[in-house]
């Protein structure tokens, strides 16, 4: 158990600067995923900690040590793969073993060591196999039980379930978490998915060009992003994005939404953008914020427009409308009550209550 | 509608019938051309010397009766084991020689991205393409040199320099194939290089490492130019010059007796690709199917 520190870390191939300075601090028994679209540095940042990346500059501490020169296997971290990485000769107890016999651990203790880590994981009765008699789910298990007998201060995980279908996708993801709640280990883990860092995080640090642009829990990443690049990764399908003027009408500050509607802001909203009124300003607004107009009384914040309809993806629970306003291609998340079809009109109501107004010269909400 | 499966079923069927009419057709030309000359061999060494000198008795078949005496005279009265022991020699500490050099040399190149190692990966596998006709020469003075003239001694020490470089070259396509994340997670387990080359690397490759140790095998123990060109005591010879020189005498070929050598001589190459040869394959083709 330890808390693993990253001062001012940087890291440059050659000409490239693959991580440019990131400061994190993650207290001990947190779930860190670091999130970002390829080739951010996310797992560069992760190799570096696991030791297998030299460090070209800053510090990287796991407890009080400073670790930057200290070999992988003397930083007591283990990691789990996004290809496995199970050694192909050897069965599953032996893959789970390898550490540990390297480490002349007593055969007892290692016996015991593999079986509560195989019963934690399931796979007490695969002990005897070898991998390529495993199913991808059953390997990334093993990995995971390799990493597990160690008993590390701090966990790797290195996009882990991307090898494997969506179905067992969901389920890893589960039980990685039910992991974690057992063992509480440090845990830092790398995934381009937004689905996972939202569902296993206790904290989502989410990367852009080497930088982190915001760390924070899921829910303040969700709701309260920092940065335009944070509030277009985050959410699927991603925030609509559209340009709009912040102006006085009635007495109260309205976004005016380019080709759209004038969306009046929440009080504490629109007090705090006071100084950018007749600013040109970029609106984001998720999805789930633009609804079907049936059901909506006129009463509450919401504001109606009509819409032409481009494409409509019924997935069962919901319907995904793209529509079109202007020049711009937006997309609202509507109930499976109404029927909306390619190329009609409809009204979509806006709700403006978790409307994210963006500096664009800054990209920062504001 | 309904009628094209049965429109093109037959025709596939036919088709598949002819490809392999065609397959068996052209193997077995093959067989026959490549096994006629161990067959001619092993008629030879059966025959009497009175048959073998008989002009006019059929030479593909055995008539007056099959004898083993050629074998017999080979194993018993003759310095054929002298060489058989040579050559064993040779060979068990030429391959063991080849294995730990270009086992140890393709770790390296492959694995411990050190400066000029790519160039060096390069210039091991151009080494391979000097013909040895040409070194045998330059060679001759080194082993001279050595004091090793006359003895198997040169040949261990000669023999290296024709497998290291192609050994060396198929084990590091193999190494190479390993996925990197292997190393690291044999590092992140507290492997140090010897243990991961001893206990994933060599383990994971080991079809690569048979089809080394064969290649090393077949050039250590049917190699002819060198042992001509250095050894000239009949004590120190080995198999493949051994045979030719003692059972030609002047201009008196003792063809049951040749033949009987040659083939003896033939036998643990042949024992050992019909074991290893899946291993061989694999070891051979590994590029080809992995990723």
């Amino acid at each position: 158990m330890a808390d693993v520190t990253l001062q001012k870390l940087v890291k440059t191939f050659d000409t490239v600067e693959a991580v440019r300075g990131i400061d994190l601090s993650i207290p001990n028994n947190e779930f860190v995923v670091l999130v970002g679209p390829s080739g951010c540095g996310k797992s560069t940042v992760l190799r570096m900690v696991a030791g297998l990346e030299d460090v070209t500059g800053g510090d990287i501490r796991i407890g009080d040590v400073r670790v930057n020169d200290v070999p992988p296997k003397d930083r007591n971290i283990a990691m789990v793969f996004q290809n496995y990485a199970l050694y192909p000769h050897m069965t599953v107890a032996q893959n789970m073993s390898f550490g540990l016999r390297l480490r002349k651990v007593a055969k007892s203790e290692i016996r015991d060591k593999v079986q509560r880590a195989a019963d934690i994981l399931g796979i007490a009765e695969l002990l005897d196999r070898r991998p390529r008699e495993l199913s991808g789910g059953q390997r990334q298990r093993v990995a995971m039980g390799r990493a597990i007998v160690r008993d590390p201060e701090v966990f790797l995980f290195d996009e882990p379930l991307s090898n494997l279908d969506a179905k067992l996708r969901g389920q890893m993801r589960i039980e990685i978490q039910r992991l974690h709640q057992q063992l509480r280990t440090t845990t830092i883990y790398v995934t381009h998915d937004q689905v996972e860092a939202m569902t296993l995080a206790d904290r989502v640090v989410v990367m852009n060009a080497g930088r982190i642009e915001q760390a924070g829990t899921p829910d303040e990443v969700y709701h309260r992003p920092r940065t335009r690049f944070v509030a277009g990764f985050m959410g699927s399908p991603a925030m609509n994005f559209l340009d709009c003027q912040l102006t006085e009408a009635d007495g109260r500050t309205v976004a005016r939404l380019a080709d759209g509607p004038a969306l009046p802001l929440p009080a504490e909203q629109a007090e705090r953008l006071r100084g950018h009124t007749g600013r040109k300003l970029v609106a984001g607004l998720r999805p789930e914020n633009i609804r079907e107009a049936a059901g909506h009384d006129g009463a509450g914040s919401g504001v109606p427009h009509d819409v032409a309809v481009d494409i409509v993806e019924p997935l069962g629970r919901e319907t995904i409308v793209y529509f079109r306003l202007g020049d711009a291609t937006l997309c609202a998340r509507v109930g499976t009550e109404v029927h909306p079809r390619a190329g009609e009109r409809t009204s979509l109501v806006f709700h403006p209550d978790r409307l994210h107004l963006i500096d664009p010269e800054t990209d920062l909400v504001l | 509608m309904t009628a094209l499966p049965f429109t093109t079923a037959p025709s596939l069927r036919t088709n598949r019938r002819w490809a392999l009419v065609a397959a068996y057709a052209c193997l077995g030309i093959f067989v026959v051309f490549f096994l006629f000359p161990p067959y001619y061999m092993l008629v030879t060494s059966l025959k009497t010397n009175a048959e073998i000198a008989e002009l006019a008795s059929n030479p593909w078949i055995v008539t007056d009766g099959v004898t083993f005496g050629h074998y017999a005279h080979l194993l018993t009265e003759s310095s054929f084991p002298r060489f058989f022991l040579n050559t064993t020699i040779v060979t068990v500490i030429v391959v063991a020689i080849t294995m730990v050099i270009s086992v140890l040399a393709a770790y390296s190149l492959a694995r411990l991205r050190f400066w000029g190692s790519g160039v060096l990966a390069t210039g091991v596998f151009l080494t391979y393409l000097v013909p040895d006709t040409l070194l045998f020469i330059p060679l001759f003075k080194i082993v001279g040199w050595l004091g090793l003239l006359d003895t198997y001694w040169s040949l261990i020490l000669v023999y290296p320099t024709l497998t290291v470089p192609f050994c060396t070259w198929i084990m590091i396509g193999y190494f190479g194939s390993i996925p990197r994340e292997l190393d690291e997670a044999a590092l992140i387990d507290g492997a140090n290089h010897l243990q991961m080359l001893l206990k994933v690397f060599i383990p994971v490759a080991l079809p690569g490492l048979i089809a080394a140790t064969i290649f090393a095998f077949t050039v250590a123990w049917a190699n002819f130019l060198y042992p001509l060109a250095y050894i000239y005591s009949e004590s120190e010879m080995v198999l493949t010059v051994g045979t030719v020189t003692t059972l030609i005498k002047g201009d008196v070929f003792h063809w049951g007796g040749l033949m009987a050598g040659a083939l003896l001589a033939a036998a643990p190459p042949v024992i050992l690709y019909a074991f290893l040869m899946d291993y061989y394959i694999a070891g051979l083709t590994s590029g080809a199917t992995k990723g």
